[in-house]
């Protein structure tokens, strides 16, 4: 696949509020890049439209702000989480038990990998749970 | 699951990823199994950022090497130590280790992603790290390996690989490029990229970064 780079300046124009600067979107920590590769993949794939994901994140940052996220922007990303984990559960994808139940399996992967070896997922990590 | 309590209970029997991080690599596996995404196609995403993550405090530290004399001497003696005294570093390790590049000897960082990768001072880390053999060939054949990158170096330059362990990291302090003369710190810090930091790349000087 080559990067289609119009496709996340398009994504920073139609979702508000994505940290960006004059090349496009910046990241704070590699996970929040991979949380932003996996939605325009699924974008990619027509799981959902721009306004889709905007007003699935509108939520999660309104879901957050109830919570008393103290909102300065440093967040942004733990709220494009939890609205990538809420439309995969929407559009039928995987559930959210499912995804609990890979986060624990990836849990006791980290439990059992010495420090200074690589973490990978085994079939016996989700047997143990 | 909205909960994000990141812990780092400094354990050091086993590996350690934060809450965020287990939701991330979940949903990845997720996607990836379901045949929603293809890893590879995420890597490259990822990669195209590759400059947009992170502090990248591994680059303010080289261009701030480059330009003080004294503080470099200071990095090559003790690099954790030397670090701490900028104060907007955290997380670096007590035994971070500079090597510099020098016309004599040429330096390069393999290491096995654990989950301590320092990405807080080198950046993303290269997709080629996942792959065991490309590591392991980088050990045996770095010249091989750094042409794949497109690095030629003199004959007579000596190449040492470093393998990164949970105990020890290392950063790579590549050499100046010409064409630099009078740049501010935050210039130079612009062009010193991920690869010039393990040693599969070298800077150079762009217009872009100057103007």
């Amino acid at each position: 696949m080559t990067i289609d780079y119009s496709a996340a300046r398009r994504a920073t124009q139609e979702v508000p509020g994505i940290p960006h600067d004059a090349d496009g979107p910046v990241f704070a920590a590699p996970w929040e890049a991979q949380a932003f590769a996996m939605t325009l993949a699924l974008y990619d794939r027509g799981l959902f439209t721009w306004p889709e994901w905007a007003a699935t994140l509108a939520a999660a940052i309104k879901r957050a702000q109830g919570a008393g996220d103290p909102d300065t922007g440093d967040t942004y990303y733990s709220h494009w989480l939890a609205a990538l984990e809420t439309i995969v559960a929407a559009k039928g994808v995987a559930t959210h038990d499912t995804l609990h139940r890979y986060r624990d399996a990836w849990d006791h992967a980290c439990d059992r990998t010495p420090h200074g070896k690589p973490i990978e997922l085994r079939p016996d990590d989700f047997r143990a749970l | 699951m909205a909960h994000d309590h990141d812990h780092h209970h400094h354990d050091h029997d086993h590996s350690e990823l934060s809450e965020t991080e287990l939701r991330v690599r979940a949903l990845e596996t997720v996607l990836t199994e379901k045949g929603y995404v293809d890893p590879a196609a995420l890597d490259a995403i990822v990669e195209a950022y590759q400059t947009k993550i992170g502090p990248r405090n591994g680059a303010r530290v080289v261009a701030k090497a480059w330009t003080d004399p004294s503080f470099k001497q200071a990095l090559l003696d003790d690099a954790s130590k030397a670090i701490a005294t900028l104060g907007h570093v955290s997380r670096v390790g007590d035994h971070l280790i500079a090597v510099e590049n020098t016309p004599q000897r040429h330096n390069m960082v393999v290491c096995t992603l654990c989950s301590c990768y320092p990405w807080e001072m080198l950046g993303l880390p290269p997709v080629w790290y996942k792959a065991s053999p490309y590591r392991s060939r980088a050990v045996k054949d770095p010249r091989g390996v750094l042409a794949d990158f497109g690095i030629a170096l003199p004959k007579d330059t000596e190449i040492r690989v470093w393998d990164s362990t949970a105990e020890t990291r290392f950063l790579v302090l590549p050499m100046r490029p010409a064409g630099t003369e009078g740049w501010s710190e935050e210039q130079l810090a612009e062009i010193v990229t991920r690869d010039s930091m393990i040693g599969t790349g070298l800077p150079t000087a762009e217009p872009k970064a100057a103007s």
